[in-house]
């Protein structure tokens, strides 16, 4: 059971909903909590664990070798991205450009640029008790998300049964990332908050969901700032919304902090019991 | 000596263009020729990423000791600057390319 | 004519509001670029009435040619990213992993397929409610902003700041550090960073910093909801004297920024009060700051 946190845009509550979610499950049951958003993994400011594993995550980009080279120039021509560049007699390689496509590498006629690794991140898995927690990150200079996404995914369906509860905390934004983050979830909970900002990126976010064929429901955070425009809208559009949390300015107090907040505002987890309800429900149909 | 700029025409009295990647002109000017050669790089703007790589590979090919520019290059280009061997001075992004000149000259630009 | 970028490494530091707050504050003096493609909110405080709008073309994907097609598979096998499926009994592109490398292209033997510009989006020139412009943009669904998309937003400002002699471009910078980023800081007279107090704000606020340093930008820093969390404040402060950069100003937590977005203003409208006399200080600092 696979179910993705997102959200149209960032700062809406996404990773602070995605922790405190899965550790109230954690209370009852094992969970892995993954944060996706290797760009900015911000879960591990949150949870606590020791540490279990390290793996490097590489990607493939071609290596130059110069003395079988004959300079034709068939490389940087076959590159889409302006990776591979010919700079007088010798052929330059930037590694964030490139897409791993192989097309340089595998049409060279002197294949004198084989693919070879290159570390793009890290991934780390710690455990506190019932949860394992799963966080990967970009290197600095990286810039695609994706691969490392998508091996952060294949690592976690190899390694734990398919009935284990897994809770993916997903990048934000509806481009590619969070296609790749969520599209192989049961279930997508879309967090938003009850304003202009926040519909207007919501409904970003459920086209993208509808497009990807994509169960999904609504968290609203924050909810009482703002207007009922958001409730309207998923009435009208029958998206089923799971919880109302609270405004308070303690929320954003224990976020900064790094702690978890359910364990100190009630309201808020009576809100999460219900997304846990749901949830219990939704994995029984 | 041959001196690059990134511009936005090709002229002494041209504006600069501040960027590096996507700049509308190379311009270079060889101060023993007195003459300018130029590269039209407009069609930079259908590029969705790598400008700098591309930029600077077409910088290399009129092979200049020199670039002068606006707020830099970033990083990917600047990596083929220095193999190339091209020296980069900044800050004349608001400037015209004649004053952009003087001020190399004067040594009133700062080194990359 | 100035450009100022606002930049935020995080979401939902209120870069947006304060982005467009600066909107109004400097009225008809500036032209106004919202190159937060990704979560392009200013629209809904600025209501602009679009006067010009564009397709946007970014990218290529690659696209078959039925009537050429050998259904040979030669493309299926040397693609990497499970963009050739076959569907009855046929090879597709799958235009959402298409990453646009054109291998396929490039080994089809009969030249069945094409790499094709990808229409991604509209962006538009549009008459905001205060009767400034704004350059803004919309993606389609999946499609990614690019240094590409920035730079013609940009461009498009830019041309017109320049006809109509305005004396600032407003730039609503994109999110995070990559391509696009670069592209929002490249040209830029003055960067404002918007953080928050929270571990997360002050990490993200570094990294784009970096990226700040190495376009040697002259940089300012705006620190809001400042007072959620005075020990993260402290700690913002002192990175912001290390790497002198100019405190602008802290700005208290405060529900009338959202209380405002959701009539639809900005803060110095809606808010009478202190807020509204610190924003309009941070624009008279950052007015001072880039001339």
């Amino acid at each position: 059971m696979k179910i993705a946190i997102a959200s149209g845009k960032g700062g809406t509550g996404k990773t602070t909903l995605s922790t405190n979610l899965a550790a109230l499950f954690a209370e009852k049951v094992q969970v892995v909590l993954a944060d996706l958003d290797v760009e900015e993994p911000n879960s591990g400011l949150f949870i606590k664990g020791d540490i279990e594993r390290e793996d490097i995550k590489y990607k493939m980009i071609p290596e130059w070798n110069e003395s079988t080279c004959t300079l034709c120039g068939l490389c940087q021509k076959n590159c889409n991205f302006h990776a591979v560049i010919q700079l007088g007699s010798q052929i330059l390689v930037f590694p964030e450009l490139c897409h791993s496509c192989y097309a340089c590498s595998e049409l060279c006629p002197t294949d004198s640029l084989p693919m070879i690794k290159q570390r793009m991140g890290q991934l780390k898995q710690f455990r506190n008790k019932n949860m394992t927690f799963i966080e990967s990150r970009l290197d600095i200079g990286q810039e695609q998300a994706v691969p490392l996404i998508g091996q952060t995914i294949e690592y976690i369906e190899k390694n734990f049964s398919s009935s284990t509860l897994k809770i993916f905390d997903s990048p934000p934004g509806t481009s590619c990332p969070v296609i790749e983050a969520t599209k192989d979830a049961d279930f997508v909970i879309l967090v938003t908050e009850p304003t202009p900002f926040g519909l207007h990126d919501l409904t970003l976010a459920v086209e993208t969901m509808k497009e990807l064929e994509k169960r999904h429901g609504v968290v609203i955070n924050r909810h009482g700032i703002g207007n009922n425009d958001v409730l309207e809208y998923c009435e009208e559009n029958n998206i089923p919304v799971l919880a109302k949390i609270p405004n308070s300015r303690k929320v954003a107090e224990l976020y900064s902090k790094g702690e978890l907040v359910y364990t100190e505002i009630p309201e808020f987890k009576a809100e999460l019991e219900k997304i846990e309800t749901f949830i219990l429900n939704f994995q029984k149909s | 000596m041959k001196i690059a700029f990134t511009t936005k025409g090709i002229e002494w009295n041209s504006d600069m263009d501040p960027r590096f990647g996507r700049t509308e002109y190379i311009l270079v000017y060889d101060d023993e020729k007195e003459e300018f050669t130029s590269f039209d790089n407009r069609d930079i703007e259908n590029e969705a990423h790598g400008a700098g790589p591309k930029t600077s590979q077409q910088l290399f090919e009129m092979s200049p000791q020199v670039l002068i520019t606006g707020n830099g290059p970033g990083g990917n280009a600047a990596t083929v600057l220095e193999k190339a061997g091209i020296k980069i001075f900044i800050g004349a992004g608001q400037m015209t390319v004649n004053e952009a000149y003087q001020a190399y000259k004067n040594n009133n630009l700062k080194e990359f | 004519m100035k450009e100022i970028v606002i930049i935020s490494g995080k979401g939902g530091t209120g870069k947006t509001s304060i982005t467009a707050t600066l909107a109004v504050l400097a009225g008809k003096n500036a032209v106004i670029a919202d190159c937060d493609v990704d979560a392009a909110d200013m629209h809904l405080l600025l209501k602009p009435v679009v006067e010009k709008s564009e397709n946007f073309f970014s990218g290529v994907i690659a696209k078959i040619d039925k009537d050429k097609c050998i259904n040979c598979g030669i493309c299926a096998g040397v693609c990497r990213f499970k963009a050739v499926p076959i569907v009855n009994g046929k090879y597709i592109i799958n235009t959402l992993n298409c990453e646009g490398c054109g291998y396929c292209e490039k080994v089809c033997p009969v030249n069945a397929i094409n790499m094709h510009e990808q229409d991604v989006g509209d962006w538009y020139i549009s008459k905001t409610r205060i009767g400034n412009t704004l350059v803004h943009a919309k993606l389609g669904i999946a499609a990614e902003n690019s240094g590409k998309l920035v730079a013609k937003v940009k461009n498009e400002s830019k041309k017109i700041a320049e006809r109509e002699n305005k004396k600032y471009i407003i730039i609503d910078g994109s999110p995070g550090i990559g391509c696009p980023v670069v592209s929002s800081l490249s040209g830029a007279n003055y960067v404002v960073l918007v953080t928050e107090p929270s571990l997360s704000g002050l990490h993200d606020l570094k990294r784009v910093h970096e990226l700040v340093k190495k376009f040697n930008l002259k940089a300012g820093c705006i620190i809001n909801k400042s007072d959620i969390n005075l020990n993260v404040t402290n700690k913002i402060i002192q990175f912001l004297k290390d790497e002198s950069i100019k405190h602008i100003a802290s700005l208290p937590y405060d529900e009338n920024f959202t209380k405002a977005m959701t009539v639809g203003e900005t803060i110095v409208e809606y808010d009478h009060s202190e807020l509204k006399d610190l924003l309009v200080e941070c624009w008279e600092i950052v007015k001072q700051e880039v001339n």
